[in-house]
């Protein structure tokens, strides 16, 4: 299966059945439990990552928390 | 009123810029701009706001300048140390530019100040390094219809976003509430490169005078990162998120709060 992570395409093994949350465990996504995930250009809700699917072409973006201005 | 002659000099590389001209730089000198976080990202903000002319910058900050600031934070010179950083950058914005009138908050912004502080400015810019100022600044900002100037560092890596509320997503549209304290790194931390505050910084303070004009596309909708080991910059697009706690379509945030939960992060941070 072929989709964009981060503006890269990104081959994954094939999984019918692979949600967001598991995509954030498979690919180490950093700060797993804080990043924000735009999937083809909408935010999800975070309560939606377990029963979203990935699916052939999506673009994910991981966003991710920056609070420093120090 | 009329530019001086030395205006005309002094800002002589901004006339001839056609998106810009007397008119332009006028209207800069008749704008206000407030600086929340007189610290990295604050610093350059600061100094090339002050160099623009922008007429009027509020700059708010309750800490002193420290020995450890001054890797980054250009505005902050070794002899400042144990000054008010709002003072130590007042200073130095009146011997760039004595065209500007600096206006100092000497305490830190919450709930109930922001509102009031906030009220006289054009454009707003967070500079601030805690996620308790970040999510007020911009309830505070969106609830005001108040434009402003996100931006974020650790490390090597950066973010910004301008924010225009009601039209382009806000904050809370990509991050709906703070993380826990402490479960992101603060840059005390995990240490920050000193140069990286000046390309946010420089990138947020161009997003203000740009919006001052008028003129260009501005970073608003679009959440620009830059990654200085890899010296790469992406920009991602940001809907407005209907979901949103704030500008959504069921607000539930409806006036400027403090997360107590998140407080004094920064404070613990300088002791
Ligand atoms: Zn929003």
């Amino acid at each position: 299966m072929t989709i964009t992570v981060n503006g890269a395409t990104t081959e994954l093994p094939e999984n019918n059945s692979r949600t967001i949350d598991s995509l954030l465990e498979e690919l180490k996504v950093s700060q797993r439990l804080y990043v924000t995930v735009e999937l083809n250009g909408e935010i999800l809700d975070r309560d939606a990552y377990e029963s979203t699917l990935v699916t052939e072409g999506d673009a994910i973006e991981f966003l991710y928390f920056m609070g420093g201005g120090c | 009123m009329a530019l001086t002659e030395t205006q005309i000099e002094r800002y002589s590389r901004h006339i001839i810029l056609k998106e810009v001209g007397g008119k332009g730089q006028q209207k800069l000198l008749e704008s206000k701009v407030l600086i929340i976080g007189a610290g990295g990202l604050g610093a350059p903000i600061a100094l090339y706001l002050a160099a623009a002319g922008i007429g009027t910058i509020g700059i708010a900050d309750a800490d002193d300048v420290e020995l450890s600031n001054l890797q980054r934070q250009v505005i902050h010179f070794t002899p400042d140390i144990g000054k008010p950083k709002v003072l130590s950058a007042k200073e130095k914005i009146q011997a760039i530019n004595p065209d500007v009138q600096v206006r100092t908050y000497h305490e830190w912004i919450n709930a109930a100040n922001i509102m009031e502080i906030i009220r006289d400015y054009d454009f707003v810019v967070d500079g601030t390094d805690n996620f308790a100022a970040k999510f007020l600044i911009n309830d505070a900002c969106v609830l005001a219809g108040k434009p402003y100037s996100h931006g974020g560092i650790l490390q090597f890596v950066g973010q910004t976003i301008t924010v225009l509320p009601g039209e382009s997503a806000c904050y809370r549209c990509i991050f709906p509430t703070p993380p826990p304290r402490d479960a992101i790194p603060t840059c005390s931390q995990a240490g920050v490169i000193g140069v990286l505050p000046g390309v946010i910084g420089s990138i947020q303070a161009t997003e203000a005078i740009k919006f001052l004009l008028g003129k260009g596309e501005l970073l608003a909708g679009r959440l620009l990162m830059y990654d200085a080991l890899k010296m790469k910059f992406r920009d991602v697009e940001i809907k407005r998120n209907s979901h949103c706690p704030l500008c959504g379509e069921n607000p539930t945030i409806t006036e400027a709060e403090d997360d107590l939960s998140l407080l004094t992060v920064c404070d613990l941070e300088q002791s």
